[in-house]
């Protein structure tokens, strides 16, 4: 019956796929955030190099004099010391005027030179195995009454630009990884809230009754509403068909018991008129068959109506000493035709919790078996007792009993006594008492009285 | 007993009408919902008989519109047997609820029940030689006493006072007193005979035996 590979955990539930998408979200935005930060910051230490560079070769081209037509050049401690600012790194320096050498690494060659005082040459390039930044600058001396270009180039290692990068982009790291941390927290709260309405239309939907088909009238969300209205719309159907199998019953059970009535009540008149003792009992025969049918019908629809109505089993208060009396009462004029008294002893607020219904149809084939089986004159005691937690609504008659069958027996469906002879029955009536008590988490208890004589039964019920 | 019997099914409505005349009540019977107000308005009941299928609409909303006027005792006669329907009948206000098809003797055992819960005075008191005879209380009241009957000696005491005078057959007799699916003989007649005769022993009426026939019934 169920489908084969189910969909994965995540999409059995909106929440945690919404969840899921805004978390998977912040995560790209995380990264994204943490990419885009450590490379400014990145892009922003290799500028202020460049740009101490820039100042230092400056620096040292201003130093530059003539004396004599000889370039002479002092270096000024200022221009390295600016340069010891970014971390730990070993510069390197080149003067040279018109491709000579005046001091510095001989072999710090700059890979192209700028063409004009104000061109500054930058570049990337690996010197005695490190990598490092250059810069160079020119500037025009007066040596004699000849200029010369002199070109400045400072280099510097850069360990130091790395690891302020790295620090950088290790702190927007940690701030990306909180970001998400937070962004995840809100989407499983904003999932939760959004979901809410959602949640609280489905408790109302749940807390309704078995029997509670109106239509639902609440304010819902947008996006609840064509939920809400083809529920209704279901509710609307299913109420008809409902009603319809009800008026249907109605209908069949009208039509059946209708002529089975005028049959019966032609059978009885025609007893006033007939002599022969043969065709007395064929008329008795008619007039027994008529009422077992009549009988078989309202037991299988009581059967029927217990199976619908223990599935989605009310849970009204039900005062048992009520139900007693009422059962009790409608009962009486049947026991009285035999001269069978019934008498109650019950308890105030004897309440238990269930379906009234059911109940009293419980209790009604349970008194009707002992009216229908107890010899005239007779008495039959209904009681009711509290017992600790349960009640104890208790039929006992002087019948014939139960005639040493197995009691348990007794309750199976269609299942009779052996003396019943030839009373009219279906076998349901201790089948549906025993239903209705199993669907209300109680129990039927058949027993015989201490004397021997008659049946007991006990309709067994949680208190409520 | 005056009845007012509503029933649409005309074979069943002229059994029990048949049935219940026997008795010697008075019955009118309506087919109609209609019919039924018009006997209303026109006649005094004891006690009504009420379908709850009618052509005309549905006996239950009958029910509560006369519930609002009457204070007349009814009896719905339904082909509906379930609980929740009686519930829901006895709610609407009837006095009493019997599915179809039903025992003309349980009938009778409900009309009397629902007319002494509802304290209606005594339609019908039967003299009987020097006492008094109350079927619809059921007491035999002689010299100022009354004693209750128990259902059978009452019912069987009202076959004979109805028919004072007229042989009344064993079997007729049994009919009366037991319901079919009972298996009963002829002799369980002679138990109730017995106890009539000791309750009537000063009242100078007599229950006499025909011989190979039955009984009778004779008031000096």
């Amino acid at each position: 019956m169920s489908r084969k590979s189910p969909p994965s955990m995540v999409w059995r539930s909106i929440g945690q796929r919404l969840t899921l998408l805004l978390a998977l979200i912040a995560a790209v935005l995380a990264v994204l955030s943490w990419w885009m930060v450590s490379s400014f910051a990145r892009e922003a230490a290799e500028r202020t190099q460049d740009n101490i560079l820039v100042a230092s070769a400056t620096t040292i081209a201003e130093a530059l004099r003539s004396e004599q037509g000889v370039i002479r050049l002092e270096l000024p401690y200022s221009a390295f010391a600016m340069l010891g600012a970014i971390g730990e790194d070993r510069v390197f320096y080149r003067v040279a005027a018109d491709g000579t050498v005046l001091t510095g690494y001989d072999d710090l060659i700059p890979p192209t030179l700028p063409q004009s005082p104000s061109d500054v040459v930058v570049s990337t390039l690996e010197f005695r195995g490190d990598p490092v930044r250059m810069v160079t600058v020119r500037r025009t001396v007066l040596a004699g009454q000849q200029p010369v270009p002199v070109m400045v180039s400072v280099a510097q290692t850069r360990a130091g630009v790395a690891e302020i990068g790295l620090g950088l982009s290790r702190t927007a790291g940690l701030l990306s990884v909180a970001f998400f941390a937070l962004a995840v927290g809100l989407s499983a709260f904003a999932a939760r809230s959004s979901l809410q309405p959602l949640n609280s239309f489905a408790q109302a939907v749940t807390r309704r009754g078995p029997s509670d088909l109106r239509p639902l009238r609440r304010r819902v969300p947008d996006e609840l509403e064509p939920l809400q209205s083809s529920l209704n719309r279901l509710m609307e159907r299913l109420g008809q068909s409902i009603r319809r199998s009800e008026e249907f019953i109605a209908e069949a059970a009208h039509r059946v018991r209708t002529p089975l009535a005028t049959v019966r009540a032609q059978a009885e008149l025609a007893l006033h008129t007939v002599e022969k003792d043969s065709e007395r009992e064929m008329l008795r025969r008619v007039i027994r068959a008529v009422d077992e049918s009549s009988r078989s019908a309202s037991q299988l629809l009581d059967h029927a109506t217990v199976s619908f109505r223990a599935d989605a089993l009310a849970q009204e208060r039900v005062d048992l000493g009520e139900l007693a009396a009422r059962v009790t009462a409608s009962l009486r004029p049947t026991a009285e035709m035999k001269d069978i008294s019934i008498r109650l002893d019950t308890a105030e607020d004897a309440l238990v919790r269930g379906d009234a219904i059911l109940l009293e149809s419980a209790l009604r084939n349970v008194l009707d078996n002992s009216v229908k089986y107890s010899p005239e004159e007779t008495e039959i005691m209904v009681s009711l007792t509290r017992d600790e937690a349960t009640w104890r609504l208790m039929v006992r008659d002087n019948g014939r009993g139960f005639s040493g069958e197995p009691l348990p027996e007794l309750t199976g469906r269609f299942r009779r006594g052996r003396n019943v002879e030839k009373i009219v029955g279906s076998g349901l009536g201790l089948t549906i008492a025993e239903e209705v008590l199993q669907a209300h988490a109680g129990r039927l208890e058949l027993s015989t009285p201490e004397n021997g004589a008659g049946a007991c039964v006990a309709l067994i019920l949680p208190a409520a | 007993m005056r009845f007012l019997l509503v029933e649409d099914n005309a074979e069943l409505g002229e059994a029990i009408v048949a049935r219940l005349s026997l008795d010697g009540h008075a019955v009118d019977h309506a087919s109609t919902l209609g019919e039924a107000r018009d006997w209303l308005a026109v006649a005094e009941y004891d006690l009504m008989l009420l379908d709850v299928m009618l052509p005309d609409g549905d006996g239950r909303s009958f029910l509560r519109e006369t519930r609002t006027t009457e204070r007349l005792p009814v009896i719905v006669l339904t082909a509906r047997s379930q609980v929740s329907d009686r519930v829901d009948t006895l709610d609407l206000g009837a006095d009493d609820y019997l599915t179809k098809p039903f025992d003309f003797g349980e009938l009778e055992a409900r009309c009397r029940a629902v007319l002494r819960r509802r304290g209606t005075p005594a339609p019908t008191v039967i003299p009987l030689g020097t006492a008094q005879f109350d079927p619809s209380s059921g007491t035999l009241t002689h010299a100022g006493e009354s004693q209750p009957l128990r259902n059978r000696e009452l019912r069987l005491l009202e076959v004979f006072a109805r028919n004072q005078g007229q042989i009344l057959p064993k079997s007729q007799l049994l009919d009366r007193l037991f319901s079919q699916d009972a298996e009963v003989s002829e002799n369980a007649i002679e138990v109730y005979i017995g106890r009539l005769r000791k309750r009537l022993s000063e009242t100078g009426v007599q229950i006499e035996t025909v011989r190979g026939v039955g009984y009778r019934m004779v008031t000096p």
